[in-house]
This record gives C-alpha cells, sequence and structure tokens, in this order.
C-alpha cells in the first residue's frame, strides 16, 4: 500500500500532504482539509452533490483519488464568495431561491459554474442538459435553472464593465 | 465506502505503462477516466494490487483524421466528442453515443478508450464500434496490434482479448464515405444510467440506394455487447424501405440476448431493441442521405 506526497492548489491556497492511493478526492478534502462544503451524496458518482472543479473541469469528487489531484487546481464552493461578496452564481440561488434542503446546492453552483465558463448564454434546455448529472431530491429544478439563468446574466454583465471602462481610460 | 489498499503508479509514457503491466500482469488495473473503475473498487467488486495511471501520458487524448481513418487517442474523453466538430459533422452516430454516457459530469473524466476496455456489454461505445467497424490498436511489449472489434469482446462481460500486458491505445473508425450514415439510441429510465437496451446502426448506399453496407450493435441486452449480424446481412443489397427496415429490427430483436432485471422483462428489452432498431435505420438512412 502506497502512501503519496501531493501538492495541491485549493481556492488560491496550496495544501501539501501525504495520502494513501486509495485515499478519495472528496474524503480529502473534507476529512483532511476540513473542507466540508462539498457534500458527499450517494458515493458512486451518480448524484453530483460532490462536484467541484479539477483545472477548471466539473468533476465528481468521489470518483477520483486524492493521489490524481496532485499539481492541479481545484475550486470549491468554499471558494466562490470573495472578500465577504457573494459569488453571482451564490446570489442568484439566494434571489431565486434555488434550495429546499441545501444538500445538492454545492455540487449545482460548480456545475453551473463550469456550464458557464463553457457556455456563457446557455438556453435552459442546455442547462439542464448541463446540470442533468446533478440530482435534487427536494425537486426543485425550475428554481435551480432560474438561479443559473440569473448568474449567467449577472456574470455577462459583469463581464462587460471592465471592458467597457478600460477602453474609457485608453 | 473505501476501496481495498493498492499501490498506485503513474506511468509518464505508454512504453512505460507497457513495462509496468509486464511486471504487475493480472495484478494491475489500468487507470484511465476511473468513472468506472473507482466505483467498482469502491464496492469491492474488483481488488488489483496496482493501479496504473496513465491520465498524464502526454499526447493520447488526440481526435483526428488522416489518411482516411479517424483516430481516438485512448485517453480522449467523452467531452472531448461531445464537442468536437468534427465528431458532430462526420460521425454523429460516435456523437450521439458520446452524448448518452452516464451524465455531462462524469463525460469530463470518462475516456472512449475506458468505455471499450472496461467491456461492461451496458456501456454504450461497444454497440456504436461494432456497427462503425472500427478497429482497437493495442500496444504491447512487442510493439503494437490492430485488433478488429468484433475480435475484441470475448463472450464473457467485462472480458476482451487484450493481452494482460497490453494498453488499449487508440481506436480507428474509417472515415465516412459518401452516402453513409449512422445513428445511436438508447433507452435509458434517466440521465446516468445503464441502457434499458440500445442500438447502433450505420449503413452506406450505392447511388441507386442500395444499402452495400450495415452495421448494427446492441447494447446490454446479453453477456457481451452484441453484433446483429443476420440483420446486417438481411439489409445488404437492397433499398432500405420501411419493409427491410422493419425486418432487420426483427432480426436484430431476434439477436438479443436480455435477460429479466431491475431495468425490465426480458420480452419488453427484446422488443425495445425492434423498436430502437428501427428508430437508429431510420435516422441512418436520413442521415445518409443529407439530412439530419
Amino acid at each position: 500500500m502506497s502512501k503519496h506526497h501531493i501538492r495541491v492548489t485549493i481556492n488560491g491556497t496550496v495544501y501539501e500532504d501525504d495520502v494513501e492511493a486509495r485515499t478519495l478526492l472528496v474524503h480529502w478534502i473534507r476529512d483532511g482539509l476540513h473542507l466540508t462544503g462539498t457534500h458527499i451524496g450517494c458515493d458512486t458518482s451518480s448524484c453530483g452533490a460532490c462536484t467541484i472543479l479539477v483545472d477548471g473541469k466539473a468533476t465528481k469528487s468521489c470518483t477520483m483519488f486524492a493521489v490524481q489531484a496532485d499539481g492541479r487546481e481545484i475550486m470549491t464552493v468554499e471558494g466562490l464568495e470573495q472578500g465577504g461578496k457573494l459569488h453571482p452564481m451564490q446570489e442568484g440561488f439566494h434571489e431565486m431561491h434555488a434550495l429546499q434542503c441545501g444538500y445538492c446546492t454545492p455540487g449545482m453552483m460548480m456545475t453551473g459554474i463550469a456550464l458557464l465558463q463553457r457556455n456563457p448564454h446557455p438556453s435552459e434546455q442546455e442547462i439542464r442538459e448541463g446540470i442533468s448529472g446533478n440530482l435534487c431530491r427536494c425537486t426543485g429544478y425550475v428554481n435551480i435553472v432560474r438561479a443559473i439563468q440569473y448568474a449567467a446574466e449577472k456574470m455577462s454583465a459583469e463581464a462587460q464593465v471592465p471592458v467597457s471602462s478600460s477602453e474609457g481610460g485608453a | 465506502m473505501i476501496p481495498g489498499p493498492f499501490d498506485y503508479v503513474m506511468a509518464s509514457s505508454v512504453a512505460e505503462a507497457v513495462a509496468l503491466l509486464q511486471q504487475h500482469g493480472d495484478e494491475a488495473k489500468i487507470l484511465a477516466g476511473g468513472q468506472s473503475l473507482i466505483p467498482i473498487l469502491r464496492f469491492r467488486l474488483a481488488s488489483p494490487s496496482v493501479l496504473i495511471d496513465i491520465n498524464r501520458i502526454p499526447d493520447l487524448d488526440y481526435v483526428q483524421e488522416a489518411d482516411g481513418i479517424l483516430h481516438i487517442g485512448t485517453l480522449a474523453r467523452e467531452a472531448a466528442l461531445d464537442s468536437s466538430s468534427l465528431i458532430s459533422t462526420r460521425y454523429s452516430i460516435l456523437h450521439d453515443t458520446a452524448r448518452n454516457v452516464a451524465d455531462p459530469v462524469v463525460r469530463n473524466w470518462a475516456t472512449v478508450g475506458g468505455n471499450l476496455a472496461h467491456a461492461d456489454p451496458a456501456n454504450d461505445h461497444p454497440a456504436t464500434m461494432l456497427a462503425l467497424g472500427a478497429s482497437i490498436v493495442a500496444t504491447g511489449p512487442d510493439g503494437q496490434r490492430v485488433i478488429p472489434i468484433e475480435e475484441f469482446f470475448a463472450d464473457s462481460a467485462f472480458e476482451t482479448t487484450l493481452h494482460p500486458d497490453e494498453l488499449l491505445t487508440e481506436i480507428r473508425v474509417p472515415a465516412p464515405v459518401e452516402r453513409s450514415g449512422g445513428a445511436y439510441f438508447k433507452l435509458e429510465r434517466k440521465v446516468g444510467d445503464y441502457a434499458i437496451a440500445g442500438v447502433a446502426a450505420y449503413i452506406t448506399l450505392d447511388s441507386g440506394g442500395v444499402v452495400t453496407r450495415a452495421g448494427i450493435g446492441l447494447t446490454n441486452v446479453g453477456a457481451y455487447p452484441i453484433k446483429a449480424r443476420a440483420a446486417e446481412q438481411a439489409l445488404i443489397g437492397s433499398p432500405l424501405d420501411d419493409g427491410a427496415i422493419h425486418h432487420a429490427a426483427e432480426l436484430a430483436a431476434a439477436a438479443a440476448e436480455p435477460t429479466s432485471d431491475t431495468r425490465g422483462p426480458a420480452e419488453y428489452k427484446r422488443a425495445m431493441v425492434r423498436t430502437l432498431c428501427v428508430r437508429a435505420l431510420r435516422k441512418a438512412l436520413s442521415r445518409a442521405t443529407g439530412g439530419e
């Protein structure tokens, strides 16, 4: 049984640790680093509650070993809020009442962010397809879709602001 | 659910992965996307003593057409097929298939090579590759050999004809010729589930609309991925009219060997093979004649 030294950047902070090969990434993040915002639902890559971003890709962290994350950049739900300000995706979930029990919410938001990075203006159908690997058992998908639409609008509006101000300054 | 203990080795080249396979033999498993292997380890359905991680081997994730062949590197992710304009414009059947594998998050890591090498009769690419007449490039200590897809799957689930010291390194698909097209239809209970049944169909027509080549593969209706040979043969030499489509679908349903389980009774699955085969052939015909 091998142990491995890993160095992983999570939400901008570098973490180093020695992990057993069989340690799953989600267990290392939750139990090793105490970043418990990432949830464990089904444990079998079906539900998406444990979704995080690994090198920008939405990833079910119950289905990757911690050792595989060595050298990679990870973002978890704890990385969304910046300086006390909610990320537009968090704001969208708040404004659109997109959670009931909240268990699926971290995974939904991370999948939503990866979706908007790839496709900043998704249709409702594209959003529904994009989150089809994330299960909400309160079955509140309507508001989750609205929250992601809210985030899409807000993020594209914010993306335009620096462009016009830099043009103005040039 | 924690996997049993194992050693982990990261291979930095195909040669290194092959050397590790030689060293560890049956005790080793290749870790590619891990989307099937890791759940299996967690359920302790398998307990390999060594995992050989091939994810960091450079230049194994290509999807490119050259010399009349589509070359898919073993590490090409399903998401890459989904977003590839080459695949969506020229290989619609592969696009259908990739979009039906598990769910979009799983597809970010799941590989085409793994989907085939795992040889799960419930996986989606085996049927499609059988319909396409693909071949598998296996790399071992003595170099490469090319295995026709119909000789790749053994007659029991999760078994291939790869040697223990061979790595699946590439999938080759013949580039489409004129008037050819295919489609993959999968019936599933919900996104992410295995197929209740799935049918892949690929056809080529001559200028008079007569079928010159037909491939039909079936998903999750037997102990191994099934090539519906009688159905293929019946199509050749005739126009692909409704009568021919229904006759082939009957033969495809007869070739299925489903068992009753939580996804439905055997006879229901057989009936679904018939229905899906009709739909897949109609779609294949539409695509072969310039439609969507």
